[in-house]
């Protein structure tokens, strides 16, 4: 805490660890209400894989693994590069921060090109939800019901990569900016715990959809 | 408006870009106070349309599908737009900060987005009032929501909109009573009302994704047949009761708990007597808020939810009752030899006993399994909750506004309507509702325009009970706006009150204190002390012998 009011420091806070602590609970609080929102799609699954457990395998034989898995270990590195990248800023490296938040930035562009790539092959064969859905040769009840899960989950979660992609673009310009040092990083520390999470809930998305059976 | 020459938060800047684009959580509620209250108003009309059709069981002013329409609108209005944002986003925005001793809220700019974001919300629920309504119901239950031809995809994206400033007031709130409690607040020394908040703020936080993900998944399966409601595409309709009483049961608590707060503070403060059983209230709130995640099938005991699980549901019903009984109880124990003064405020918290003491109970009655059978969708149920929402809720409310309104305006208000006012409002009430419970017995169901001959007299007390809260609430109006333009100047602590927001100015100046307030007092200490002049004046402390000489006896 140093006795000159530093610039990033708002007047409602009387020092900046102050500022910095409320922030992350602020950033956990925030993180918390999305792991509820995602919960209402697990229940979702649970529900109908309850309901028609054989279809469910049989209808994720058309989940492409190698992809998903792919896409697995894309996720995961990028959020050792944005973990990185806070590093980085700890040890006043700024230049090496943009570079990894960059790459963090590149592979979440990656995992969408390869989620779009599964995408097209499903919309090509009709394996669409609800009524849209077309594909002849799932046996077992109501498989449109497994690609409604499909998309409104992975379709949300697509929706989160992009917004991360967005929030560390922003920490990206602030970062090159220089607005950031070892004394003021909470902003890409909160941006990395936002990542992380769109990351952790792919590992749960990936084998509860293309690991079923 | 004010006209004095003092600075303070309304005067300290000038011009519609100072209140639009304002950081301070005083002008934030004032912004938040004009946007609800003129939705309470819109809502209000509604009830009194509803009720005058009623008069008859012939048509009296609309047809049926017209008024599904109308008590859907007051529904989704009263409950998304007045009665969820209201106590936090006015009361609870304005107070709060000022009630810990900070400058302002944890995140200002988050707190003015969720005011836009609301505004932003209600703009989507106008917009489908006048591109066909909804007639659902405010529960949009499938499969109807998904078939009936009204505009149901922007109401629901509204309320889905309406969420996230939820979700951001509380979310500020929480950070806020953690981390920015002046120096000396501790836990304990907080206000009852900062706890309500606190633990309204946790259900704000994690039960409103609930529904924003129901909402989602309602609009996908309207526009895009998903297959997850609709049971004609192997979807299942009770599972979106399910998913919308996760969210709507805990949200009744969203809309109590708030007023709760607001009733410990003014009973203690008009009883001049120090809150019985401080934590005893303060714990009950955050095990409300725990319960409240635990019953939400209680509202669906008819619709083929297994008997188990509604066995099940009924009885963790019942242990709602505790906490909110632990709260009821040390009220009136707070009351009891204490030297009550009854200024409107107190008149409100009163009310708030005796109709939430009827309301409760009778929610206790519908947790019973075969009670609930028989009084399932009648009007006692309607009766019920219009005696928790309106009884508790609005009384709550309107204790707290009266109570803070000096402190909001630096106005003093004229009591002597005030009090008439409150009267009024207690009387037309429960003609209004508790002839409502005894059609309800008699078997009236809810949600329709018409109903057999037998019903009319009490339907139409009903009514005539309706205008008389009407002409309350239009007494009511003029004598605030009244106020606001000739009320007295008020002193900064007119109510002889010990918590913080009653130490700075009326109003409070722009960053709410002149100094840094440092606590040492309780905020119910009066015992010790008593207010004169705006001055604490410490009683001569007898405690300690008193004590003495009771152990020597």
């Amino acid at each position: 805490m140093s006795n000159t009011q530093a610039a990033y420091l708002a007047h409602h806070f009387s020092d900046a660890e102050q500022q910095r602590e409320s922030a992350k609970l602020g950033m956990w609080i925030f993180l918390v209400t999305e792991i509820l929102l995602f919960s209402g799609l697990f229940v979702f699954y649970a529900v109908f894989r309850a309901w028609n457990p054989d279809m469910f395998i049989n209808a994720h034989r058309f989940l492409d693994v190698r992809l998903g898995a792919l896409n697995t270990i894309v996720l995961i590195s990028s959020s050792l590069t944005v973990a990185l990248a806070i590093r980085s800023l700890q040890l006043n490296d700024q230049k090496n921060a943009g570079r990894l938040l960059l790459t963090t930035i590149l592979l979440a562009s990656v995992f969408l090109v390869v989620k779009y790539f599964e995408y097209s092959h499903k919309i090509h064969l009709g394996l669409l939800p609800g009524k849209y859905f077309s594909f002849q040769g799932i046996e077992g009840t109501n498989p449109h019901v497994f690609f409604s899960v499909y998309f409104v989950i992975t379709g949300l979660h697509g929706l989160h990569v992009i917004a991360g992609m967005l929030v560390i673009s922003w920490v990206l310009l602030r970062t090159w900016q220089g607005e950031f040092s070892s004394e003021y990083y909470t902003p890409v520390e909160n941006a990395g715990l936002y990542w992380h999470l769109v990351d952790l809930i792919w590992i749960f998305v990936f084998p509860l959809l293309y690991l079923v059976g | 408006m004010n006209t004095s020459s003092e600075s303070n938060y309304l005067n300290a800047s000038r011009g519609w870009k100072s209140w639009l684009f304002t950081l301070d959580h005083k002008r934030i509620a004032i912004l938040y106070f004009f946007a609800i209250m003129f939705f309470f108003f819109v809502g209000g009309v509604l009830a009194l349309l509803i009720r005058t059709e009623l008069l008859s069981p012939k048509q009296v002013l609309v047809g049926a599908e017209t008024y599904n329409q109308l008590f859907t609108l007051h529904g989704a209005i009263m409950i998304f737009l007045f009665i969820i944002p209201g106590i936090p986003a006015i009361l609870g925005n304005f107070v709060l900060p000022l009630m810990i001793g900070a400058k302002d809220v944890a995140f200002p700019r988050l707190n003015l987005a969720s005011w836009y974001v609301y505004m932003l919300g209600s703009l989507f629920a106008l917009y489908s009032i006048v591109t066909g309504s909804v007639d659902t119901g405010w529960t949009f239950y499938t499969p109807y929501s998904t078939t009936t031809s009204g505009s149901v995809i922007s109401m629901t994206l509204g309320v889905f909109i309406l969420g996230f400033s939820s979700i951001f007031t509380g979310l500020n709130f929480i950070v806020t009573i953690h981390k920015l409690r002046a120096p000396g607040m501790t836990w304990y020394k907080m206000p009852l009302f900062a706890w309500g908040a606190y633990a309204t703020s946790v259900i704000q936080i994690l039960a409103t994704p609930v529904l924003g993900i129901t909402m989602i998944l309602l609009i996908l399966e309207r526009a895009f047949g998903i297959g997850i409601f609709d049971p004609a595409m192997g979807g299942d309709p009770v599972l979106y009761q399910h998913f919308f009483w996760f969210y709507s049961h805990p949200a009744v608590y969203i809309m109590i708990l708030p007023a709760m707060g607001i009733i410990s503070e003014v009973i203690s403060v008009f009883s001049h007597k120090k809150i019985f059983g401080y934590k005893a209230i303060a714990f009950s709130s955050l095990g409300i808020a725990l319960v409240s995640f635990l019953v939400w099938g209680h509202h669906m005991f008819t619709s083929g939810q297994s008997e188990l699980a509604a066995m099940i549901f009924s009885f963790l019903t019942f242990l709602v009752g505790i906490p909110s009984g632990i709260k009821m109880f040390n009220w009136m124990a707070t009351m009891y030899k204490g030297s009550v003064s009854l200024e409107s405020p107190m008149l409100y918290a009163m009310s708030f006993l005796f109709l939430f003491g009827i309301g409760g109970f009778t929610g206790i009655m519908l947790g019973a399994l075969s009670v609930d059978v028989h009084l399932h969708d009648t009007y006692f149920v309607v009766a019920h909750f219009h005696y928790v929402m309106m009884g508790g809720t609005v009384m709550g409310f309107l204790a707290g506004l009266h109570y803070w309104w000096p402190k909001m305006w630096g106005r003093m208000y004229n009591e002597a309507w005030a009090r008439i006012t409150a009267v009024i409002i207690f009387i037309g009430f429960n003609l209004t509702f508790f002839t409502q419970f005894i059609l309800g017995t008699k078997g009236m169901p809810r949600r329709y325009y018409t109903y057999m001959d037998q019903y009319q007299p009490l339907h139409a007390f009903s009514s005539v009970g309706s205008y008389i809260i009407g002409l309350g609430f239009t007494i009511m109006a003029v004598y605030l706006i009244h106020s606001l333009f000739r009320g007295k100047a008020a002193v900064k602590n007119p109510w002889g009150a010990l918590t913080l927001e009653w130490t700075t100015s009326s109003p409070p100046v722009e960053h709410n204190f002149e100094l840094q307030p440092v606590v040492v007092d309780g905020p119910y200490d009066y015992d010790r002390i008593r207010i004169e002049n705006d001055q604490r004046i410490y009683k001569e402390v007898k405690m300690k012998s008193e004590t003495e000489t009771k152990v020597g006896l």
